[in-house]
């Protein structure tokens, strides 16, 4: 007999401290973005830079009648001017990706915008917008070893993994960039922030193109160029701040569809009946494998060190205690396995092992991939023919545990999120302690739908526009009941204001997402991480395996 | 030119900025966005909407009924479109209303369009001489002049909702389907004994 495995339940899966221990699958972004492009053909189609690296670049990625281009332009920047925070104002480079082959005119007009960034501006020609600064100790030390003959220290440049790291990424419709309407209907982009991913993997090629480019120029005789397997092994970093955490509590559609995809993906596996050993063989191999990538994870994050430490002892459980009692006949191997570590292990092995058990099955995950977008469109309108009845049993059954929440506590709203002035991004704040809280973002859902429960027990089975009409301070919120009610993945099922609340616990959910491995939280406000450490370079796409993330 | 998404943007905090709900503009960054993809003039209108209410507190009707209008004041067009799409029904049911002393008029059109979708019906809408009609949110049916116009009080806004019914005469129809059938094939004896069905009785 076939059984059947339920989605795991949403209001366990979307705490943050549950969502801040996903990590890297088959299904991440990076993966996808290879996976789909690795047949297209990529080139460098202009490379002017002078001896010390600075100028204009352009790469093309095509196939038939598409071309998307990435525009670089690196500039000189003083030592005291490079800083990683959205603040900046200049940076080591800037980059643009450019919806076909851009003209002479498209790159001049690029070169006065995109440099500048925030105040500079795009067109409906451009698709991504982004900026990066050097890791100042390996490019040097990439530099001076190649134009002296010298491969660079592998070590250090495994340790920190790259020559560049990007302080943004944007996209959809950002500074003039093209509305995602606009290009929703291409097949290769059918994933989400497939473009973005395309700019830092051609952003990974010109760094290396450039600094074998200075070691050349600085000195030719000697030079050599950066090894191949080397340049394999270094990614493009990244320093991410809470700008990308009110993204996934204002996309809730699109939050839904990752996180239930990815519960999805787990049910089937869950599902089959008779799992072939080379199946599991394959699962272990890269459990094996991806346990470099642990040891290699160095943060100074007190933080991150524990949840790490954590995985470590998960693994080695699992290890001890499951996988060397493995009786390969069993039916539902992969069903007995999770209840199992579900039972022993804590979040962070538990995510891990999910994260796994997708690497064997290319046949469910290629399917789900291209549910990972939404159109948010179609579940903006508020069903007011509904009554207050109805929603206020809605609620029940999609926030249990956040209408037993007490806001009445000081603690519960330690917190306020706000768009700060200077540089019009997200900020999290005391709000007893800091001034702006009545600009509050309508981010404090848990709050919100609590607040609405309470007042639709005043109401009698009325009509939801009698309540909007009364309660208009509550409409986010209304709307929010009825995207949850059809995607239950769709909502933090968390108190995004409190005093405990972990804001890196969004950017990890959101990165694990990404692909990004290594994630090294600088405070409970910022991380870094690194992404493509171990992608095929740039001449060898199209022979590429998807484990490359393990190499 | 800014991106329609800009456009939400910038418009929804503006809403939230001027002393609308979240919720309310979360609905204002929607609807100008599509009204400016349809070549209004939203973006212009709006700002000049909230430029005047900076001091006054803005409203719409109480309820919806077939006249509609304030006694001490103009109506805003952001209360009175939501009122229209929240209450889609008795709007359908009304069919015909008339708004009085309406401000900034051309930003009523995105909530009438959404109401048309709504119901699925096609609307006109008339705002004093001129004349727009809205379909199913696919498109604003609008004289050229409209498009550039910035229109700060309408005094009388009338809406109607038009029934779904053929364009064309019941002969006209005819004719085309009878072009329509000459890429038909007649059917042979063989293919009626052996097609999908054949032999059985459908009366069983």
């Amino acid at each position: 007999m076939k059984i059947e495995i339920q989605h795991r339940d949403p209001n366990q899966i979307m705490k943050l401290s549950r969502l801040g221990c996903f990590h890297q699958s088959k299904l991440s972004f990076l993966r996808s973005f290879i996976r789909e492009f690795k047949d297209w053909k990529f080139k460098n189609e202009l490379f002017e830079l002078n001896e010390e690296g600075y100028g204009t670049a352009v790469y093309s990625v095509s196939q038939n009648d598409r071309t998307y281009s990435l525009v670089c332009f690196a500039n000189t920047l003083d030592d005291s001017e490079r800083s990683d925070r959205v603040i900046a104002t200049k940076w080591d480079a800037a980059f643009v990706i450019h919806d076909g082959l851009p003209s002479k005119n498209d790159i001049q007009r690029l070169r006065e915008n995109v440099p500048k960034q925030e105040v500079g501006r795009c067109s409906f020609k451009e698709l991504a917008l982004s900026r990066a600064n050097r890791s100042v100790r390996i490019f040097n030390h990439v530099i001076d070893s190649l134009s002296n003959g010298k491969q660079p220290d592998k070590k250090l440049l495994t340790e920190v993994g790259y020559l560049y790291r990007t302080t943004a990424v944007y996209g959809s419709g950002k500074f003039g960039l093209a509305d995602r309407y606009r290009i929703k209907d291409r097949p290769e982009i059918n994933g989400p922030f497939r473009i973005e991913m395309m700019l830092v993997y051609l952003v990974r090629q010109f760094t290396f193109d450039q600094v074998n480019h200075i070691a050349h120029k600085k000195n030719p005789n000697k030079s050599v160029k950066l090894d191949l397997e080397l340049s394999r092994q270094i990614g493009i970093g990244n320093s991410t701040g809470l700008g990308m955490a009110p993204f996934i509590i204002n996309h809730p559609t699109l939050l839904h569809q990752w996180i239930y995809v990815r519960e999805e993906a787990l049910k089937q596996i869950r599902e089959i009946k008779n799992v072939k050993k080379n199946e599991i063989e394959i699962f272990k191999k890269f459990l094996q494998l991806s346990k470099k990538n642990i040891n290699n994870w160095n943060t100074d994050s007190e933080f991150q060190n524990i949840k790490i430490t954590q995985l470590k002892e998960d693994i080695k459980k699992f290890e001890k205690y499951y996988l060397c009692n493995i009786i390969f006949n069993k039916e539902y191997f992969w069903n007995e396995m999770y209840q199992w570590v579900e039972k022993y292990l804590t979040h962070e092995g538990v995510e891990y092992v999910v994260s796994l058990m997708m690497e064997p099955y290319d046949n469910i995950i290629n399917l789900l991939v291209p549910q990972m977008s939404s159109d948010e469109d179609q579940y903006f309108d508020i069903p007011t023919n509904r009554s207050t009845d109805q929603l206020k049993s809605s609620i029940e059954k999609s926030y249990p545990n956040i209408i037993k929440m007490d806001f009445s506590a000081d603690k519960s709203n330690e917190n306020f999120w706000y768009i700060s002035k200077n540089k019009e991004e997200p900020r999290l704040a005391s709000r007893f302690n800091e001034p702006g809280a009545e600009l509050e973002q309508p981010l404090a859902i848990a709050r919100d739908i609590k607040e609405l429960h309470i007042r639709l027990s005043s109401y009698n089975n009325e009509e939801l526009s009698i309540f909007l009409e009364e309660n208009s301070d509550l409409r986010h919120v209304v709307r929010r009941c009825h995207i949850v009610e059809k995607l239950p993945y769709a909502e933090i099922q968390d108190n995004s204001i409190g005093s405990e609340l972990m804001p890196i616990d969004m950017l990890r959910l959101k990165l694990s997402f990404f692909g990004a491995q290594k994630f090294d939280p600088r405070s409970d406000k910022w991380l870094r991480i690194c992404m493509y450490q171990g992608a095929p370079l740039m001449h060898e796409i199209n022979k590429s395996n998807d484990t490359w993330i393990y190499n | 030119m800014q991106s329609s998404s800009e456009i939400n943007t910038i418009s929804k905090r503006a809403a939230r900025a001027v002393g609308y709900s979240w919720g309310v503009a979360e609905e204002v960054g929607k609807c100008i966005s599509s009204i400016e993809m349809f070549g209004i003039s939203g973006v212009e209108n709006l700002n000049n909407y909230f430029k005047t209410i900076k001091d006054i507190e803005p409203e719409g009707p109480k309820q919806i009924e077939k006249n509609n209008k304030l006694n001490d004041k103009s109506l805003c067009p952001i209360y009175t479109g939501l009122k229209l799409i929240d209450n889609y029904k008795s709007v359908d049911r009304i069919k015909a209303l008339t708004f009085i002393n309406l401000d900034y008029p051309l930003l009523l059109l995105p909530f009438v369009n959404k109401l048309s979708y709504l119901i699925g019906k096609r609307i006109e809408i008339s705002i004093d001489d001129m004349n727009v009609e809205c379909n199913l949110n696919i498109c604003v049916l609008a004289d050229h002049q409209i498009k550039s116009l910035i229109i700060k009080k309408a005094n009388t806004v009338t809406i109607n909702i038009l029934e779904n019914e053929d364009s064309f005469s019941n002969k006209t129809w005819n004719e085309l389907y009878k072009m329509s059938t000459e890429t038909f094939v007649e059917e042979t004896e063989l293919s009626k004994q052996t097609g999908a069905g054949a032999g059985l009785r459908d009366n069983d």
